[in-house]
């Protein structure tokens, strides 16, 4: 994640790239193209598509035909492939190379995953058909759910929510309602580390708690004695992150949950950085009520750009039962049920000791469907063993590039153990004038996107490198070697990082004039209404 | 393994420069109660591209495929034909494998895209602008009664009883941990939506009227009036739209004065997929967006001048804000958002027109062809591609029936308000420009076999 503008730059500045290479007519550098909007180069009454034939009369429409124009420009199929084809080749991509982005576990997405997603028997089915018509897809997120259940060591899972912000709301809500149906719905607070991802407090406090911070211990872990002591009877929840946003285990979790639970309350584990331990660590063992899976980070399914996710949630035994509806369940004879709204009750009092109390419903239908046969397909591909190699291959990256870079950059956890899947530096010892921002833009004109950068907040000016397991030893040495030479050049003062990138489709953007005067739609020139 | 590079000669190499033995050592924080210590039982070990694709293509055949049968359900998601080029222009690697755009300088190709997206939809939303996207209608639809509450200051939202059943059970889940008041209805198996009672029901206690449009049995209303009681009152009027080819063929919502409209793009681009991942539409009046949810993409200059674009107005959002965001959604549904701007862009408003008006057409004709069964009534006299009909019988069973004999007839009322006698007879239907004259016959005679 980046910060905005905190160097301060602005566009006045200049410090133009290519000068004294020539101007072209068209504005584009060979393969760099440049890509008007499609309001610019669209019309109205273009359409890539044909229709059949025939009449369209008759109308029950009421009064309520549209009259007015509407503004969508359209465009012949070669003008479409053409334009989002051209736009494409402005993003970086984990096809294209090492993405390094902290937290986020930018993996290879498999092309299986892609294919098994457009079978026509996942695709073109449609939620609300009788469940008789669609047992295979019902098998397939029960399949999902056993194995979420085997790999973490848990009871139950919920499988609707959409994204890992959305799972952690579950979570939350799993707990409250724990602790109502105890008659303790006055414990109102949620104990959160400094260090934890934003998300973290923002699902909290939306659930009606009230957020406290745990301070970290100079090695980089949530202080143990400090969360211990805060411990109450007005104590709900702890939110923990393991590992941890500075990349490293929290050693202490198991004790951390064990007092959390004498004193009553639940432990929350996000699980963003599930990748380190899948296969080799259940958060199960470590005392975990509830945490939430990115599908989109562990287990493969594309990033696409921001979305969509997939954030299911494993539960403990005294969580499942509130986890929302709907659910599947498999029963003896094969047959895979979907308990809706409607069969809640009755199927929890027959199979269920009728201890199931759902919390409600997230969304409308089951959850991310084709994430689902996504991540399956990619958890039968690994297998228990090749995930167990996953999370080594991980580890085993990340210590890589941290002693590969610790006499580089500053690597404040470093003197104290290994890391886990991921690597964090600070900017102490960069001179007056360069900061982490500038090393992250100088690594855009090295081909490569920036790591994490200012995340988390409890190390000044953090760099985190989450490389995964799916980089060659020849990949990683390469992007060390790049970002080793950024960073001797911000060491040795080297101007013009300040102004990077300057091989990029575009140059620093002036952020702060986007947020003082939002544009956020095109605006045509102003013409007179077409009118039918 | 086909998607792990290291050898074991590179695992070897790289554990000497670390100094460490063996990998064992490199998770020597994990406390020793907690270490698995060999793969975990009861899982199969990995497996090869053929053997993954055998196992879920059986799970596949186990589905009954919308294609392959007459087909008429609707109900927030919709069978649409989505033209060949948007599938594949999605699986470029720099879309499916990019990141959200937080570096724009190399994701321009992303935030172009959302402008373009944030623009398309807010035109065909009838708001001055329109976010990046949310994870669907549902949830789009809570987050704009949330916001409501942020922007009025009150507490009552008033939800129409066409409202889609599922987004009201989102509401209600959602409002018992924020002090949400909701007034929810049942729909009535009738011509008319709500619209007067709603009018009726605002009081100045309230911060939002909630109405789908179309509704849930498809019935179609002015909703300025709506608009006018709720503004009378200081209200806002929230439109959801959860069939967005609709806009095609009639006014929009924000034409008719509602502050924030929301809606379920799946129709376009997306395809029905079980039910997800959707992509939800979010638009507002531009007095609100300060307080929108979601990411919201603006345009900019960069160092050369040149023009380019950002994520902007983090402020609102949780990683900045923390406790204190607009909304805890972190992610929006990039890729699906991306589906729909491409098949927007070849639509184009002519084609969307066309499209929309093939729809309209097809319903026409095949609600009258189902009305002239006996023993089947149609309820709706204004819709737009989705009816409802009256059947002489219970409709679910009738469903379960024509089910087994192939044919997936539509929704019954009984499946979405279950116990709920005045419904039970009513069975919705949706019709695409993917649905043929032999489907609606043939679903008219076997209905009239069923209802004998």
């Amino acid at each position: 994640m980046s910060a905005i503008n905190q160097s301060g730059w602005r566009p006045e500045m200049g410090g133009g790239s290519g000068e004294g290479a020539p101007a072209t007519f068209t504005g584009n550098r060979a393969l760099m193209l440049e890509e008007p909007t499609i309001f610019e180069i669209g019309s109205t009454d273009t359409t890539g598509v044909d229709f059949a034939d025939g009449d369209v009369a008759g109308s029950r429409l009421g009064d309520l035909t549209r009259k007015s124009a509407i503004g969508l420009p359209g465009l012949s199929e070669p003008e479409t492939v053409r334009h989002y084809t051209r736009l494409s080749r402005q993003n970086y991509a984990i096809d294209l190379g090492l993405f390094p982005l902290g937290s986020c576990t930018m993996k290879h997405n498999p092309r299986l995953n892609e294919r098994v997603a457009r079978m026509p028997g996942f695709a073109d089915v449609h939620p609300l058909q009788p469940v008789d018509t669609v047992q295979g897809a019902l098998g397939v997120i029960n399949e999902l759910a056993m194995w979420l259940i085997k790999l973490t060591g848990m009871h139950g899972v919920a499988m609707s929510p959409k994204a890992g912000a959305h799972g952690e709301l579950c979570g939350i809500l799993c707990i409250k309602a724990a602790l109502e149906a105890r008659g303790e719905g006055h414990r109102k607070v949620i104990l959160v580390p400094e260090s934890a991802h934003g998300t973290n407090p923002a699902t909290a406090a939306f659930a009606g708690f009230a957020v406290e911070d745990i301070p970290a211990t100079p090695d980089g872990r949530v202080d143990t004695a400090a969360l211990k002591a805060r411990l109450g009877p007005d104590v709900a929840a702890v939110m923990i992150t393991n590992p941890n946003t500075c990349g490293l285990f929290e050693r202490d979790l198991k004790d951390i949950s064990d007092a959390v639970h004498a004193a009553g309350g639940y432990v929350y584990c996000d699980g963003a950085n599930f990748n380190a331990i899948v296969g080799r660590v259940r958060p199960g063992d470590l005392g975990v009520d509830a945490m939430h899976i990115n599908l989109h980070k562990t287990f493969s399914t594309p990033h696409g750009g921001g979305g969509p996710g997939s954030g299911p949630v494993v539960l403990s035994e005294a969580l499942s039962p509130y986890g929302p509806l709907p659910y599947t369940a498999r029963t003896e004879d094969g047959h895979v049920h979907l308990i809706e709204e409607e069969r809640a009750e009755e199927f929890s009092n027959e199979h269920f000791g009728g201890k199931l109390d759902s919390f409600g419903r997230m969304v409308a239908f089951h959850g991310q469907m084709g994430m689902f046969t996504r991540a399956l397909t990619y958890i039968l591909s690994h297998g228990a063993d090749g995930l167990k190699q996953v999370a080594e291959d991980a580890v085993l990256n990340a210590n890589y590039v941290l002693r590969s870079l610790e006499g580089t950059l500053d690597a404040p956890f470093a003197g104290s153990g290994p890391c886990m899947h991921e690597a964090i530096f600070s900017d102490a010892g960069l001179p007056q004038g360069f900061s982490t921002l500038d090393i992250a833009k100088g690594l855009i004109d090295e081909g490569y996107h920036p790591m994490t950068v200012y995340f988390p907040l409890v190390v000044h000016g953090a760099m985190l490198v989450e490389p995964t397991e799916t980089e060659s030893r020849a990949a990683l040495d390469q992007f060390i070697g790049a970002l080793r030479s950024v960073a001797e050049r911000a060491k040795a003062g080297d101007a013009a990082l300040k102004s990077a990138p300057h091989y990029a489709p575009r140059r620093r953007l002036d952020e702060t004039l986007a947020a003082r005067k939002p544009v956020l739609v095109w605006k045509d020139a102003p013409v007179a209404e077409a009118a039918e | 393994m086909r998607y792990l590079p290291l050898t074991t000669d590179d695992r070897q190499a790289m554990l000497a420069t670390i100094g460490a033995k063996t990998i064992d050592d490199l998770f020597a924080d994990v406390p020793e109660a907690a270490r698995l210590s060999g793969p975990i039982e009861g899982l199969p070990n990995h497996a090869s591209e053929l053997a993954v694709e055998r196992h879920m293509a059986r799970l596949a055949a186990k589905n009954t495929v919308a294609g392959d049968v007459p087909f008429f359900l609707g109900c927030g998601a919709y069978r649409h034909h989505v033209p060949a080029s948007v599938d594949h222009l999605i699986q470029r690697g720099e879309y499916l494998t990019a990141y959200t755009p937080y570096q724009p300088e190399i994701a321009q190709g992303t935030l172009q895209m959302l402008f373009e997206f944030q623009t398309q939809v807010a035109r065909l939303l009838g708001t001055d602008v329109a976010n990046a996207s949310m994870y669907d209608g549902s949830t789009a639809c809570w987050e704009a009664v949330t916001m409501a509450r942020r922007v009025t200051r009150k507490a009552k939202a008033i939800l129409s009883g066409g409202l889609h059943p599922h987004y009201v059970s989102v509401a209600k889940t959602m409002a018992k941990y924020t002090g949400d008041v909701l007034e929810t209805s049942l729909p009535t198996l009738g011509a008319d939506t709500d619209i007067d009672a709603l009018i009726a029901a605002i009081d100045d206690d309230t911060s939002c009227v909630v109405v789908q449009y179309p509704d849930i049995l498809g019935r179609i209303a002015d909703l300025k009036p709506l608009a006018d009681a709720a503004h009378a009152k200081k209200a806002l009027l929230i439109a959801v739209v959860t069939e967005p080819v609709a806009l095609g063929a009639i006014r929009s919502p924000g034409e008719m004065d509602a502050d924030i409209v929301v809606g379920e793009g799946q129709s376009l681009g997306v395809g029905l997929q079980f039910g997800g991942p959707y992509v939800g539409l979010f638009g507002c009046k531009e007095k609100y967006v300060r307080q929108m949810p979601g990411r919201l993409c603006g345009e900019t200059v960069d160092a050369d001048g040149k023009r380019g674009f950002v994520l902007t107005l983090s402020t609102r959002e949780q990683h900045i804000r923390r406790e204190k965001a607009t909304s805890n959604i972190c992610t929006n549904s990039g890729l699906c958002a991306l589906a729909f701007s491409i098949h927007m862009t070849l639509l184009g408003e002519a084609g969307l027109r066309r499209l929309a008006a093939l729809n309209h057409a097809g319903a026409c004709r095949a609600a009258d062809r189902l009305a002239k069964v006996p023993g089947v009534e149609l309820v709706t006299p204004t819709f737009f591609n989705e009816f409802t009909l009256k059947l002489s019988k219970e409709a679910r069973p009738i469903v379960r029936e024509l089910a087994d004999r192939g044919i997936l007839a539509g929704v019954s009322l009984g499946r979405l308000y279950p116990g709920e006698g005045d419904l039970a007879n009513g069975l919705v239907v949706a019709v695409t420009e993917t649905t043929t004259a032999e489907d609606v016959e043939t679903l008219a005679t076997a209905l009239q076999e069923v209802l004998a």
